[in-house]
C-alpha cells in the first residue's frame, strides 16, 4: 500500500501510509486506538476506498472498490466480530459465499473433505460439523480462518484476534500462524498487545496519529521502544494499587444464581465478598457470567438464588431496575451502548441517572437548568473532559473523554460500591492510566471497587485479590500477592483447574 | 435540528412541485396556474384561511399524537382510530349530559383525551409486558375503532329519525365557540397550540420528557440509567392517544356537533406524515400540519379554477414523504461512514 490517505470529516484517519508486507511473513500493525490501523486494513479490504494513494497486489495496481474484490485478490479478513451464521454447521460456513462446484446444487461432501484437509494440515482440531453456537469463541475464529483458507487467501488480516482469547488459546493461534505462515502466507496482525507482536511477528508497523512513525523488524525491536513509538512517549508499565487495608465487609456476595436474557443459566453458586477499600477483580474470558454477575449486583437483573448484601442492607431483590440504592455505581462494559446516550449534550447524559434528583429539579418535575449547568461544569474539570462543550452530542467527544463521562456521572452519585466493568476497553494509554488512577483513588478513601476486566494484566495491577470466573461459576478466588502462576490463571479460565482452597470463601 | 435537514425538508417539498407540476402539465394544464390557484384557495382571502385552519386542527393534534410516541421509539399508526374513540366518548358525554358551557366543554375534552389515551396505552402496555409489536396492534385497533364508532351511529346512538347512520346533534352548550363568527373557526386551534406547548415543555424541560427521549434514543442506556422504560412507553402511548382523542373531540364539538360515520378524511393516517415531515418536533408539526390544511383547503379552488382533480394534492403529499425519507436515508448513510471509524 502506497501513500494511502483517507480523511473522515474532521479527522485525518490515514495520511500518506505505506504498507509493505512480504510473502510468507507475519506484518504487526501495531498503534493505539484510533490511530488508524482498522481504516487502513479497511481500505485494503475494499470496505472503505482511499482519496489518496495506490494499493498493490503481487506487483499489480489494484483498486478494491468491495470486499468481493478484495477476496479476488487473495486477501481474507478476520474481523474482530466473526461473520458466521450460528445456526449452521463449520463445513457450511466455510463455504459460505462460495460458487459450488456442482452449482446449482451444494456438494457438501467435496467441501467437507477439503475442509478437513486444511483443519488437519494446520492442526485446527475441530469439530467440522459442529454448529457454530455449539463451539467455544477461539474454535469460531478458526472457522473465520478457515473460511478465508478456503477461499485461497494469500495475505491474511487479523484484527486484534488475541482480544477474545484464553491465554492458552493465544498461544495455539500463534502455533497456527506461525504454520501458515511458513507455507507462503502473508499475516497482517493487528494489535496493541506488545507481547504478542514481539512473540510473533517478523516486521512492525508502528501506527500513530494515522501516520507511520516507523517500520521495524521484531528482532530489532523491545517492547519499551514499541511502546514510545506507539504513544510518542515513555509509557511506564507500573501498578497501581489502593492502599487502603483492614475494611470491613462492604460486599457480600452468597450462592447468587441467575440467568441471561435468554432464560439460560449464567451464574452458578457465585460468592465472595469485597472490603472497604479493596479492588477486586473479575477474570475471565468474554461471557462467562460476568456481565450478569455485575447487573445482579447492580439490582439491573434479578437474582433467581442467593443474597447479595451491601454494607448489612439486604439488597438482593431490589424489584426491578433500580442502581441508586444502596449506592452501587455501574460503568458498562460497552460505553457507547449502555452508558451513553451519543446523540445527547454532554449536560444530559452527566444527569442520565439523576434525573429526577432534587438537586436538579422542581419537586422532581421540572428541571433546573441553571444548578444543571453549573454541576455539569464543576464535573467537566473535575474529570479532565476535553471536547467541544457541554451542549455538543457526546458522539463528539474521544473514547478517553466519554469515558470520562460515565466515570464522572457514577462518581458524583457518591456510590459506596463501582461497578467498573472493561473500564479502560478500547481507551488508549493516557486515558486508561486517567480512569486506572480514579478507581484507586475512589477506593483508597474506603469504597469497594469491582473490577470486571478480561485483561489480566489489568485485574493483576489493579486488583488485592480476584476471582475466575468460566461458565456462570467462580472457579476460584485468589489473592494478587505478586506470585501469581499465569499458566494456572490461565488454566482456571478455560475451566479445566478449579481451584477450592481457603481463599473462597475467605 | 440541522441546517442540512432542514434543507432537505423544503428541497423535499420544491421537488414534490415540481414532480407534481410534470403531472399537471401531462394534463395540458399549465402548473404554475394550477399552483397559483392552489395558494390563493388555501390562504386568500379569510374565508379560505379560516378553512385551512380548520384542517389544521384536527391535523395538529394528530400529528402530536404520532410524534409523541415517536420519542419513545414507538410507531403509533393508530392517531386514526384513537381519534374515533375520542370523538366517541365526547359525543356520548355531549348527548347525554347538561351542564354550564365551560365545564362541559372541558369535561369532553377530559373525555375524548382519555378514552383516546387509553386506546393508544392498549397497544403500549401489549408491546412493554409481551412484547408485541405496537404497529400491527395500532393499525388493528383502528379498524375496531372505525367500524364500533360505523355500528354505533346505526344502533344505539343513531339519530332518532333513523335515517342516516349519524347521532343526533350534541347539546348546544357543548358546542367550541367560533373564533371568528361567520367563519367555521373555533377555538379547537387554541387547544391544539397549547397542546403543542405541552409537549415541547415535557420533551425539553422536565425529566419525564429526559426519560421518554432517552428510551428512543438508547433504551439499553435508559435501561442501565434505572429508567422504567415499560413505564414510559405505555405512558407515551397514552399521551400520543389522548391527543389523537382531543383531535376527534375538536371535530365533533367544533365542527360536525355529532358524529357520523366517516367523519374523518383519514386525518389519523396524514398524521403520520405530518409527524415525520416535523421531525416530530412541535414547532416542526405545526408549520407542516398549516402546509397540510392548506394542501387539502386549497385544492377545491384548484379543480374548480384549473381543472386539475383534487387527487393530486394526495400526490403531492406522497411525493413529498418519499422525497423526505430518500434525503433522510441519504443524510444518515453519509454520517455512518463517520462512525465506523475505528482503531
Amino acid at each position: 500500500m502506497r501513500d494511502i490517505t483517507k480523511r473522515f470529516p474532521g479527522v485525518l484517519a490515514n495520511d500518506r501510509v505505506v504498507l509493505q508486507v512480504n510473502s510468507g511473513e507475519i506484518h504487526a500493525l501495531l498503534g493505539e486506538n484510533g490511530a488508524g490501523k482498522t481504516t487502513l486494513m479497511n481500505i485494503l479490504y475494499g470496505i472503505h476506498q482511499p482519496d489518496e494513494g495506490q494499493i498493490h497486489v503481487f506487483g499489480r495496481n489494484v483498486k478494491i472498490r468491495y470486499p468481493r474484490d478484495a477476496i479476488r485478490y487473495g486477501i481474507g479478513m478476520v474481523h474482530q466480530h466473526f461473520m458466521l451464521v450460528d445456526r449452521l454447521t463449520v463445513v457450511e460456513n466455510a463455504i459460505l459465499g462460495t460458487k459450488s462446484p456442482r452449482w446449482p446444487l451444494l456438494d457438501l461432501q467435496k467441501a467437507r473433505e477439503e475442509v478437513r484437509n486444511l483443519s488437519a494440515e494446520y492442526h485446527f482440531n475441530i469439530d467440522l460439523d459442529a454448529k457454530i453456537c455449539e463451539i467455544s469463541v477461539g474454535m469460531q475464529q478458526r472457522v473465520e480462518i478457515i473460511k478465508t483458507l478456503f477461499r485461497q487467501v494469500r495475505l491474511l488480516i487479523l484484527d486484534e484476534p488475541t482480544s477474545v482469547l484464553t491465554p492458552q488459546e493465544t498461544e495455539e493461534l500463534i502455533t497456527i500462524l506461525k504454520k501458515l505462515a511458513a507455507r507462503g502466507l502473508s499475516i497482517v496482525f493487528i494489535s496493541h498487545k506488545l507481547e504478542e507482536v514481539m512473540s510473533l511477528c517478523d516486521r512492525v508497523t508502528v501506527l500513530r496519529n494515522g501516520r507511520v512513525v516507523a517500520t521495524v523488524s521484531a528482532t530489532e525491536a523491545n517492547k519499551a521502544s514499541l511502546a514510545r513509538m506507539m504513544v510518542g512517549r515513555d509509557v511506564l508499565f507500573r501498578t497501581m494499587r489502593s492502599t487502603h487495608t483492614g475494611g470491613k465487609v462492604l460486599l457480600n456476595v452468597e450462592k447468587v444464581t441467575a440467568t441471561n436474557n435468554r432464560g439460560l443459566q449464567a451464574l452458578k453458586n457465585a460468592s465472595f465478598q469485597i472490603h472497604e477499600g479493596e479492588i477486586f477483580g473479575i477474570a475471565g474470558v468474554d461471557g462467562n457470567g460476568q456481565v450478569e454477575l455485575a447487573e445482579v449486583i447492580a439490582g439491573l437483573r434479578r437474582p433467581t438464588g442467593g443474597t447479595i448484601r451491601v454494607r448489612d442492607v439486604d439488597a438482593t431483590d431490589l424489584g426491578g431496575p433500580q442502581t441508586r440504592e444502596p449506592g452501587v455505581g455501574y460503568i458498562p462494559e460497552d460505553r457507547q451502548k449502555r452508558g451513553l446516550v451519543l446523540r445527547f449534550p454532554i449536560w444530559e447524559n452527566l444527569i442520565l441517572k439523576s434525573s429526577t434528583s432534587p438537586a436538579f429539579t422542581y419537586r422532581g418535575v421540572y428541571f433546573k437548568f441553571y444548578e444543571i449547568r453549573a454541576s455539569s461544569e464543576t464535573m467537566i474539570r473535575k474529570f479532565d473532559i476535553r471536547g467541544p462543550g457541554l451542549e455538543f452530542p457526546a458522539m463528539n467527544y474521544s473514547g478517553g473523554n466519554q469515558q470520562k463521562i460515565v466515570l464522572a456521572r457514577e462518581f458524583q452519585l457518591k456510590p459506596l460500591l463501582l461497578i467498573a466493568a472493561q473500564p479502560t476497553r478500547g481507551l488508549d494509554i493516557g486515558a486508561t492510566e486517567f480512569v486506572r488512577r480514579q478507581l484507586v483513588e475512589f477506593a483508597e478513601e474506603g469504597n469497594g471497587v469491582l473490577l470486571v476486566s478480561t485483561d489480566l494484566e489489568e485485574i493483576l495491577s489493579l486488583s488485592q485479590r480476584f476471582a475466575v470466573m468460566y461458565e456462570g461459576e467462580v472457579v476460584g478466588t485468589v489473592e494478587n500477592n505478586g506470585s501469581i502462576d499465569l499458566g494456572e490463571i490461565g488454566l482456571m479460565m478455560a475451566g479445566s483447574k478449579r481451584l477450592y482452597d481457603g481463599n473462597r470463601h475467605m | 435540528m440541522s441546517f442540512r435537514s432542514i434543507l432537505v425538508t423544503f428541497g423535499s417539498i420544491f421537488l414534490a412541485f415540481a414532480a407534481g407540476a410534470g403531472f399537471i402539465l401531462f394534463s395540458g394544464i399549465n402548473p404554475l396556474f394550477a399552483y397559483g390557484s392552489l395558494f390563493k384557495g388555501a390562504f386568500w382571502g379569510i374565508d379560505n384561511l379560516s378553512e385551512t385552519i380548520v384542517k389544521l386542527c384536527p391535523l395538529l393534534l394528530a400529528g402530536l399524537a404520532v410524534a409523541f410516541p415517536l420519542k419513545c421509539r414507538m410507531f403509533n399508526i393508530g392517531a386514526e382510530g384513537q381519534l374515533y374513540l375520542g370523538a366517541l366518548v365526547s359525543t356520548w358525554l355531549g348527548l347525554s349530559l347538561q351542564l354550564p358551557h365551560l365545564p362541559f366543554v372541558l369535561l369532553l375534552t377530559a373525555g375524548g383525551f382519555l378514552a383516546g389515551g387509553i386506546w393508544g396505552a392498549i397497544p403500549g402496555w401489549l408491546k412493554a409486558r409481551y412484547g408485541v409489536s405496537e404497529i400491527i396492534n395500532t393499525i388493528m385497533m383502528n379498524y375496531i375503532a372505525i367500524f364500533l364508532v360505523t355500528y354505533i351511529v346505526r344502533g344505539p346512538l343513531q339519530e332518532a329519525r333513523k335515517v342516516f347512520p349519524q347521532t343526533d346533534p350534541i347539546a348546544k352548550v357543548a358546542e367550541l365557540n367560533l373564533l371568528v363568527s361567520g367563519t367555521r373557526l373555533h377555538i379547537g386551534i387554541l387547544i391544539g397550540l397549547f397542546c403543542a406547548v405541552i409537549v415541547y415543555v415535557i420533551f425539553w424541560k422536565t425529566p419525564l420528557g429526559f426519560q421518554i427521549r432517552t428510551v428512543g434514543e438508547n433504551p439499553e442506556a435508559a435501561w442501565y440509567a434505572g429508567i422504567n422504560i415499560s413505564r414510559q412507553t405505555v405512558f407515551s402511548m397514552f399521551m400520543g392517544g389522548g391527543f389523537a382523542g382531543l383531535a376527534g373531540m375538536v371535530e365533533i364539538t367544533g365542527i360536525h356537533h355529532r358524529l357520523l360515520a366517516g367523519f374523518s378524511p383519514g386525518y389519523g393516517y396524514s398524521a403520520i406524515a405530518v409527524a415525520l415531515l416535523g421531525k416530530a418536533h412541535p414547532l416542526g408539526i405545526i408549520l407542516t400540519a398549516l402546509f397540510f390544511g392548506g394542501l387539502r383547503q386549497g385544492a377545491g379552488s384548484m379543480q374548480r379554477l384549473a381543472q386539475v382533480p383534487v387527487t393530486v394534492v394526495y400526490l403531492l403529499e406522497g411525493l413529498v414523504i418519499l422525497f423526505i425519507l430518500s434525503g433522510e436515508y441519504f443524510l444518515e448513510s453519509r454520517k455512518e461512514g463517520l462512525k465506523t471509524e475505528g482503531g
